[in-house]
C-alpha cells in the first residue's frame, strides 16, 4: 500500500527506443546520404593531414603559433611536436585533429545559421534556447548510444555525436553577438539604405565576429574533448591510445594519449582564440598589417597612419 | 523657401494599446494618464510642421520628450502610428520597403550621437559606407569619400582605423559619412553631444561653414539652447512627445510660448542670442545734416530736448557722425561757420547691425558713449547703450 504512490512508471526509455526504430526503418535514405557526406569531409581532411609529411606538418603548426601568439608560444609548440613525435603518437594526433577539424567545421556550417536565424527571430530564439540548454547538460555519452545505433561504429558516428555535443556553443554566441550590436550601428545601416541582408552582411556580422570567433573556439574545444570519448565507438585516434591505456590497466599509455590530448588542446586554443580576438582593438596584428607597419617605419616613408 | 519635408498629424505610440491611446489622446488625456491606464508611451503626438529646404531646423527638448522618435519617423527608422511625412512631395509613410531603401540612399543620410561607425573599415571605408550600400564601385566611391573626408578635414586619415580617432575626427567621419552620399537631408540625433565642450563648438562652428557653401536641409536634435541658437535657423521646443513652439532663436527667446519654454534660457548667453540690430534703440536724437540745419541750430535743439547727445544722417537716413553738446559747442567758437565733421565725436565707429551682442558689449561698457548702429547700406538704425544693454539682459535671466 505504502508503495502505491512511487509505484508508476513513465517509460521514456520505451519511447525512445520506439522513436529509433522508426527513424531506422523509415529513414534509412536519409541516414545514409548524411552518413556519406562526412565520411567525404572526414576522410579529405585526414587524407590531406596524413598526406603531409610529418616533419613539414609540425614546422607549419610551429609557425602558425608563432605568428598568431608569439615566439614564446612558438617554442613551446617545438616542445609539443617533439613531445608527440617521442611519445610515438604522432599519427594517433593528427588521426584525432583530422576528425576535430571536420566536426567543427560541419558543426560550424550547421551551427552558425542556427544562430543568426536565432537573432533574427524571436520565436525562434524561444524555441531554440532550450533545445541547447538540453544538448549542453546531457552527460556526452548519452550521444554515443543513438549515434552508434544509427551509423554503426567508426569515425562518422564519431563525428555525429562530436558535432552535435560541440554545436551549441557556436549557436549561443553567434546568436549572442549579433544581438549585442548596438542600437546605433544597426539604425546606421538601416539609415544608409541597407537591404536586410547587407545589414547582416556589412554590419552584424562583422561586428559580432569577436563573439562568433569565440563560439567557434569553444566548438572546437568541445569536440576535441568529444572525439577522445568518441573512440568508444571507434572513432580511432588519441582517444584510441587512452582507451586502450585502460583496458590494459597501462598507466604509462593511458598518460601518453592523455598528454597528447591536453596539447593539441593547448595548441587549439591559442590558435584559435588569436583570431577572436578583435584584430583593431590590441590583439595580433594581421600579416598584412604586421608588413604594411613595417614598411611605414622604415626612414624614407616616415608616414604613420 | 521651399518646403523639403512636411509633416502632418504625427503620432509615435509605443506598447500594447496604440489605437486606445489614440483614442484617449483626442479626448485630451496626458501623456502621463494614458501611460497609468494602459502602459502605453505617447512618444510624440501631433506633430505638424514643415522644414525648409536648406534650413538647419534644431528640435530641442527635455529628456524623453520624444526628440529622437520624431527624427526616426522622418526616415521610418521608427514607424509612425498615425499621419504623414512628406519628403519632397511623396509621402514616405506609404513607400514599399523597396522604395523606402531608396529614398533613404539618395534623400537622407543620418550622423549619430555616439558616431556609429564600423570598427572594422577604415576611415576610408566607412566615409564610403552609403555608398557601398547602394552598389557604388569601389575606385568611384573611394574618391567620392575622399572628397567627403576632405571637406570635414580628415582625407589624411583615410587609411587610419576609428579606434585611432579622437572623439571629435571621429564625428567629422560620421560626418563626412553622411555627407559623401550627396543626400539633400541630413539627419542629426545629439550629433555632438559626446563631445568635449571645445570640440563640440568647433564642431558647430564647421557645420555652419558647411552651410553656406554646400546647403543641406538640416534637422538637428539637441538638448543644449546655446547650441540651437548657433546652429539653428528655427528651433522647435518638444514637450511629453507635442511641439510646443516653433520659431527663429529670437522668437523664441523673446516669446516663450509657456513657462517649460521658458525654463530652457535660464543661464543663457542672450548676448549670443540677439545681434545688435535686434535690440537697437531709437531714444537717440537724429539731426537731419540738410541746408538750414547747422551746427549751432543742432546744439540748440539738443540742448531744447535735454539730450548731450544727437546722431547726424544724411536725407536717406545714411549715418554721418555722432555729435555731443562739447564738441557741438567747441566746433562753434573754433570757426565762423563750422562744418559737421568738425562737430563728429572722432572715437566713435558705427557697428553693423548683423554684429553679435557680445562683440558690442565691450564696446558700449568700456566707453561712455553708446554705439550707434547701420544696416548693412550703411543707415542708421539706433543706438545700443548700456540702459538698452540692461534691459535685454534682465529680460531673459
Ligand atoms: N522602443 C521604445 N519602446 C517604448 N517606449 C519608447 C521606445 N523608444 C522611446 N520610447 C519612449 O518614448 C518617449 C520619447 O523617447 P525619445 O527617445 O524620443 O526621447 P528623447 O527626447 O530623444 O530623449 P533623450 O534626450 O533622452 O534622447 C520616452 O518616453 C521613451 O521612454
Ligand atoms: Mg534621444
Amino acid at each position: 500500500m505504502t508503495n502505491d504512490i512511487t509505484d508508476f512508471e513513465i517509460p521514456i526509455g520505451d519511447w525512445v527506443a520506439a522513436g529509433v526504430d522508426w527513424i531506422q526503418t523509415n529513414l534509412t535514405g536519409i541516414l545514409d546520404g548524411i552518413s556519406e557526406v562526412l565520411a567525404l569531409v572526414i576522410d579529405s581532411f585526414e587524407g590531406l593531414l596524413q598526406g603531409i609529411p610529418p616533419l613539414i606538418l609540425a614546422l607549419f603548426i610551429v609557425l602558425l603559433a608563432t605568428w598568431r601568439v608569439g615566439w614564446k608560444f612558438g617554442l613551446f609548440a617545438i616542445a609539443a611536436m617533439v613531445l608527440l613525435f617521442g611519445m610515438d603518437i604522432w599519427t594517433q594526433t593528427i588521426s584525432t585533429l583530422g576528425l576535430v577539424i571536420a566536426s567543427s567545421l560541419v558543426a560550424l556550417i550547421i551551427g552558425i545559421p542556427i544562430g543568426i536565424t536565432m537573432a533574427r527571430h524571436d520565436a525562434f530564439e524561444a524555441i531554440t534556447r532550450p533545445i541547447l540548454d538540453f544538448m549542453q547538460t546531457m552527460p556526452p555519452f548519452v550521444y554515443l548510444i543513438p549515434a552508434a545505433i544509427f551509423f554503426g561504429l567508426g569515425k562518422v558516428p564519431g563525428s555525429i555525436a562530436t558535432l552535435i555535443f560541440a554545436m551549441p556553443p557556436a549557436v549561443r554566441l553567434t546568436n549572442l553577438g549579433i544581438r549585442q550590436v548596438s542600437a546605433e550601428h544597426i539604425e546606421a545601416g538601416k539609415a544608409f539604405g541597407c537591404t536586410s541582408s547587407q545589414l547582416l552582411f556589412k554590419v552584424q556580422l562583422p561586428l559580432a565576429m569577436p563573439s562568433i570567433m569565440a563560439g567557434i573556439n569553444q566548438t572546437i574545444m568541445l569536440a576535441l574533448s568529444m572525439v577522445v570519448i568518441a573512440s568508444m565507438i571507434g572513432a580511432g585516434g588519441l582517444g584510441n591510445t587512452v582507451l586502450t591505456g585502460i583496458q590494459r590497466l597501462d598507466v604509462g599509455l593511458g598518460f601518453e594519449g592523455g598528454l597528447g590530448v591536453v596539447l593539441l588542446a593547448i595548441l587549439l586554443d591559442r590558435i584559435t582564440q588569436s583570431f577572436g580576438i578583435a584584430q583593431r582593438a590590441g590583439g595580433p596584428p594581421s600579416l598584412i598589417t604586421r608588413i604594411r607597419r613595417f614598411f611605414q617605419r622604415t626612414p624614407d616613408s616616415p608616414g604613420k597612419g | 523657401m521651399q518646403d523639403k519635408v512636411v509633416v502632418k498629424d504625427l503620432y509615435k505610440i509605443f506598447g500594447p494599446e496604440p489605437d486606445r491611446a489614440l483614442e484617449l489622446l483626442d479626448q485630451g488625456l496626458s501623456k502621463e494618464e494614458i501611460f497609468e491606464q494602459t502602459r502605453t508611451t505617447v512618444g510624440v503626438q501631433k506633430a505638424d510642421f514643415s522644414i525648409r529646404e536648406g534650413e538647419v531646423f534644431v528640435v530641442m527638448g527635455l529628456s524623453g520628450s520624444g526628440k529622437s522618435t520624431l527624427v526616426r519617423m522622418l526616415n521610418r527608422l521608427i514607424e509612425p502610428t498615425r499621419g504623414q511625412v512628406i519628403v519632397d512631395g511623396v509621402d514616405i509613410t506609404q513607400m514599399s520597403k523597396q522604395e523606402l531603401i531608396t529614398m533613404r540612399r539618395r534623400s537622407m543620410s543620418m550622423v549619430f550621437q555616439s558616431f556609429a561607425l564600423m570598427p572594422h573599415k577604415s576611415v576610408g571605408e566607412n566615409a564610403a559606407f552609403g555608398l557601398e550600400v547602394s552598389g557604388m564601385p569601389k575606385a568611384e566611391r573611394r574618391e567620392r569619400a575622399l572628397q567627403a573626408l576632405d571637406t570635414v578635414g580628415l582625407a589624411v586619415n583615410a587609411d587610419s582605423y576609428p579606434d585611432e580617432l579622437s572623439g571629435g575626427m571621429k564625428q567629422r567621419v560620421g560626418l563626412a559619412r553622411a555627407l559623401a552620399t550627396d543626400a539633400p537631408i541630413l539627419l542629426m540625433d545629439e550629433a555632438f553631444s559626446a563631445l568635449d565642450p571645445l570640440i563640440r563648438t568647433e564642431m558647430q562652428d564647421e557645420l555652419v561653414r558647411l552651410q553656406t557653401t554646400q546647403a543641406h536641409t538640416i534637422v538637428f536634435i539637441s538638448h543644449d539652447l546655446d547650441e540651437a541658437i548657433r546652429i539653428g535657423d528655427r528651433i522647435a521646443i518638444m514637450e511629453g512627445g507635442a511641439i510646443v513652439q516653433i520659431g527663429t532663436p529670437e522668437d523664441i527667446v523673446t516669446n516663450p510660448a509657456n513657462d517649460y519654454v521658458r525654463s530652457f534660457f535660464y543661464g543663457v548667453d542672450v548676448s549670443k542670442v540677439f545681434s545688435a540690430g535686434d535690440i537697437a534703440s531709437d531714444r537717440a536724437i537724429t539731426v537731419f545734416e540738410r541746408t538750414g540745419v547747422n551746427v549751432r541750430a543742432a546744439l540748440a535743439q539738443l540742448h531744447d530736448r535735454g539730450h548731450s547727445l544727437g546722431i547726424v544722417i544724411d536725407s536717406d537716413r545714411h549715418y554721418r557722425g555722432m555729435v555731443s553738446v562739447n564738441s557741438l559747442a567747441d566746433a562753434g567758437r573754433d570757426s565762423e561757420h563750422p562744418h559737421w565733421e568738425d562737430a563728429f565725436l572722432k572715437q566713435i565707429q558705427p557697428a553693423s547691425a548683423d554684429t553679435e551682442l557680445s562683440e558690442v558689449l565691450s564696446q558700449v561698457t568700456s566707453n561712455e558713449f553708446p554705439v550707434p548702429i547701420v544696416d548693412t547700406e550703411g543707415r542708421y538704425r539706433g543706438i545700443v547703450d548700456k540702459t538698452v544693454l540692461l534691459q535685454t539682459l534682465d529680460k531673459t535671466t
